[in-house]
């Protein structure tokens, strides 16, 4: 099962980047063998629509999930069109958030979790 | 002629000085094109006659011919559509209506609908034709509206143009139509600053221009030096008073009550009209 994690490197032992639209690298994780593979995000510097092309480019990677701090309501929207389940709250490492995954420990959310913009504020 | 009113700095006296000007003037047309803030009908009253809504269009996906493939979103600059397996996405407050995602669509699935940005209302007061644009809460895009202010422009008439604040698109779609731009500025670093801005916009439009500063007499003499190093012409200076900020305060046009400065504005109208001529 391959899950999508925001990341602020790129290895496990990365942070969890907190913004879905413009963080800087997402792992692609295999949960079971915990083999991955990395994308850098090209969208991060984007002027505007950040969130909506990331999520697209997420959901051609085929992901079940995408796990990371905070989702705006643009990006929510794309990755639920998708039918891509988005897990937002994650924080420390990459390693430690697909433990926390794999045992139920992150919630599935309904709603984006913060408003449109919040990324470019950081 | 139309005669562009705008300042870089907000708050200098662009609306104070078009309707002063405007108030001066026979035969014409005022219309405030500052669309997020339009307040110039404070000092003319005039009864709002006729509104009209301003839209723009925007892409609806015909998911009957649709196949997905992505041109469309690949295209757009502004990512305004998305699109995942078996739906596409169109977010309207991030589309600029360019229509390219019509033009790469493969399938001809994109046609246009209408969306309301926002309003335009007329009326008329002691003899000014005016309108003025309102754009809609929560939205970012001011050129349709001053798009459709623009198409009102009498060219019979003396036309008054008062911009927003501000070096950005809004100002150059207002200006850049303009045969004349009166920068107003006020004496201090501030208005300063920010009429050097004002200046590299008006320069680049390639439009003629003078400078008009307001509240003269508070700050310093810096705005009149570096207009003399820069070769503009100051067009007039409106003395810092309390008669008239108390008039303004009141929202009354000065004009109404210290007329000689009817003449003042005249005599200012046709400098400006000498110089376009040339």
């Amino acid at each position: 099962m391959k899950i999508g994690i925001t990341s602020t490197g790129e290895n496990l032992d990365a942070d969890v980047d907190q913004r879905f639209g413009r963080c800087k690298y997402f792992l692609i994780v295999d949960a079971d063998s915990m083999e991955f593979e990395v994308l850098s995000n090209e969208n991060a510097m984007a002027s505007g629509g950040a969130g909506i092309q990331t999520a697209q480019t997420i959901a051609k990677t085929g992901v079940e999930a995408v796990v990371t701090g905070n989702v705006g309501p643009n990006a929510f929207q794309t990755l639920s069109a998708a039918g891509i389940k988005v897990f937002t709250g994650a924080s420390g490492t990459i390693k430690e958030s697909v433990e926390k995954y794999k045992k139920g420990e992150l919630k599935e959310t309904e709603a984006p979790n913060v408003g449109s913009h919040s990324g470019m504020r950081r | 002629m139309i005669i562009s009113i705008a300042s870089g700095k907000g708050g200098t006296g662009k609306t104070t000085v078009a309707t002063n000007l405007a108030l001066s003037l026979e035969k014409v047309q005022f219309i405030d094109c500052d669309v997020e803030e339009p307040n110039a009908n404070i000092f003319f009253n005039a009864e709002i006659k006729e509104q009209e809504d301003v839209t723009v269009e925007i892409p609806k996906v015909d998911t009957e011919k649709c196949d997905y493939c992505g041109k469309c979103s690949e295209f757009c600059a502004y990512n305004a559509l998305a699109v995942v397996p078996s739906k596409v996405l169109v977010f309207p407050e991030l589309c600029h209506s360019c229509r390219g995602c019509g033009l790469v669509c493969p399938q001809n699935a994109i046609s246009w609908k209408e969306r309301p940005v926002g309003k335009i209302e007329h009326g008329v007061s002691n003899g000014v034709d005016f309108y003025h644009g309102l754009l809609n809460v929560g939205e970012i895009q001011a050129i349709p509206v001053i798009k459709a202010l623009k198409k009102k422009i009498d060219k019979d008439k003396n036309v008054i143009l008062d911009a927003p604040p501000g070096t950005s698109c809004p100002v150059i779609e207002t200006v850049g139509c303009s045969d004349y731009c009166i920068l107003v500025t006020e004496p201090t670093p501030f208005g300063l600053h920010d009429l050097k801005l004002a200046v590299d916009v008006v320069r680049h439009l390639g439009i003629p221009f003078g400078v008009i500063i307001n509240r003269d007499g508070i700050g310093n003499k810096k705005v009149e030096l570096y207009c003399q190093k820069e070769k503009i012409p100051v067009l007039m200076k409106i003395l810092h008073s309390e008669e008239i900020a108390r008039l303004y305060s009141d929202g009354i046009p000065f004009v109404n009550e210290l007329t000689s400065w009817r003449d003042e504005f005249k005599k200012l109208f046709n400098q400006i009209a000498e110089e376009v001529k040339k």
